[in-house]
């Protein structure tokens, strides 16, 4: 048997909310199986499982906030005999053996889960719900079941004016259903709150701040960061997007993103020790490249998921993998694997026109690299001053694992990775 | 396709890819940029949804220039007619 925990989604996570289950009691499973979603000070991940067999019992009901290694559920692994149904009440053991092998007690043994938790998530066990993130919210705070939902947008995709119709519907019936109110004789005395109570969604803006707040605070507190850039031609890498995505139909078009985080993958291999967490009081360098991405939130906020392997990525495979990713975290459907994972982080504000960012690292990883506007700039090129496009590119790292020269190296080597585009 | 029904189409696309589109207050006759918060990912997206709505595949060039949804519709209304 094998325990399903509460994942740690975050150096900061110290516990989370079970949202719901997304699977049941005697559901076969397999690794990488979405089985539940959680809910963090940040988002709601749906949290993979890593263990494939069938899931013997759940051992937490959802709406539950237990702490990071909590077990929420036994999974019986494959090859492994199912436990007896109704098992025998066991004879007490021997003091003295029973101080020998402490077993762990889960806080609360519910089973089996029932299924209107699922649904009030908007996900079912079967499918993913194709439900737009504003239609979710509104569902939320209205209290209307979005699952049933007949969605009117592509493919059934449920939006945030199908969750309005059902809305103003119940409200209507409502009034028709109520008898006409007399006249209030006297004015009705109204009890004002001293405080205005936040909306939902308001709650989670303000617990995302605090989780933000905690890790940067760490952060600026415990690592020496020291500041680089460099300024980057970008003439053949767009040069080169240019003409890839002329051939290309709008589906498989490529940002220039995309070009820019394969760069940092890759220089990562060069400069190894960027890709790493300071666990602790020692540096750990990580074998996989797993680049986060620092995606703005609608409505506030920020969340920096992983792209795994991005460093094998092809161009194509990036892209893709980055639509999916924001999207994905945009919705509110990350992955546990994904919020765990960075081992370095990329963020580009240059979609506001800033010209350079310096941002403040993500604990446990020890460097967050920093992309400005493209913008146009006079350069000097074989001794002549023509406009070129240029990006720039910051890196903010811990002194304590690094030093100028080798972050210098990893600047210049994404430079470099820049000016052969048809490479990456 | 009338200019109307590529219209709506537009605004359907739009909406998805940005549900916080408030009809009552959103300008079609201004540009689309300076009115929501969407980045190079939202304008990307933007496009593969009018492509599927309306099979219509707007080269990067000419969505540069495209400021508005008055102008999208416009600029479509030529390419479906074409």
């Amino acid at each position: 048997m094998a325990d399903f925990v509460m994942p740690s989604l975050g150096a900061d996570m110290s516990a989370g909310t079970l949202a719901a289950w997304l699977k049941q009691p005697g559901d076969a499973v397999k690794r990488g199986d979405i089985v539940a979603v959680v809910h963090t000070d940040k988002a709601d991940v749906e949290v993979e499982v890593f263990t494939s067999g069938v899931i013997e019992r759940m051992l937490i009901e959802p709406g539950t906030e237990v702490p990071v290694g909590t077990p929420l559920a036994v999974i019986r692994e494959e090859g492994a005999a199912a436990a007896p149904a109704a098992p025998a009440p066991a004879e007490p053991a021997p003091a003295a053996a029973a101080a020998a092998v402490p077993v762990p007690t889960p806080p609360v043994a519910v089973s089996p889960v029932p299924a209107p938790a699922v649904q009030a998530l908007g996900v079912t066990p079967e499918h993913r719900l194709l439900i737009s993130p504003s239609a979710r919210e509104l569902g939320h705070e209205l209290g209307i079941e979005v699952g049933v939902l007949e969605g009117s947008g592509p493919g059934g995709r449920i939006q945030r004016r199908d969750v309005e119709a059902v809305a103003n519907a119940r409200e209507a019936a409502s009034k028709e259903a109520a008898p006409p109110a007399p006249p209030p004789a006297v004015p009705p005395r109204v009890a004002v709150p001293s405080v205005t109570p936040l909306s939902p969604a308001a709650e989670r803006n303000a617990a995302m701040r605090r989780a933000i707040a905690a890790s940067m605070s760490r952060s600026k507190r415990e690592i020496p960061h020291f500041y680089l850039s460099q300024t980057i031609d970008m003439s053949r890498a767009l040069a080169w997007l240019g003409q890839e995505n002329l051939r290309r139909p709008v589906t498989e078009r490529l940002l220039h993103g995309a070009l820019l985080l394969k760069a940092v993958a890759l220089a990562l291999r060069e400069v190894p020790e960027l890709n790493a967490t300071w666990d602790g009081d020692e540096l750990v360098r990580r074998d996989d490249v797993n680049v986060g991405v620092a995606i703005a939130l609608r409505g506030g906020g920020l969340v920096a998921p992983a792209l795994h392997h991005t460093d094998e990525l092809t161009l194509e495979e990036l892209m893709h993998a980055l639509r999916d990713l924001v999207s994905r975290a945009r919705a509110g459907s990350l992955r546990s694997s994904e919020m765990s994972g960075p081992t370095i982080t990329v963020t580009s504000l240059g979609e506001r026109g800033v010209e350079s960012v310096f941002g403040v690292i993500f604990p446990p990883q020890v460097a967050i690299v920093g992309f400005g506007t493209l913008v146009e700039r006079p350069w000097i090129t074989e001794g002549q001053i023509l406009p070129c496009p240029i990006v720039n590119a910051s890196l903010s790292a811990d002194h304590r694992v690094t030093d100028g020269h080798r972050a210098s190296a990893f600047l210049a080597a994404v430079d470099r990775l820049l000016q052969e585009p048809e490479e990456l | 396709m009338t200019q109307e029904e590529i219209r709506q189409s537009v605004l359907q696309a739009l909406s998805d890819i940005a549900p916080e589109v408030d009809p009552a207050t959103f300008r079609t006759d201004l540009g689309l940029r300076d009115q929501l918060d969407i980045d190079s990912m939202d304008s990307l997206n933007f496009l593969i949804a009018v492509h599927e709505q309306l099979q219509v595949d707007i080269p990067e060039a000419d969505w540069a220039r495209l400021q508005s949804i008055d102008e999208l519709v416009e600029y479509l209304r030529g390419r479906i007619s074409a």
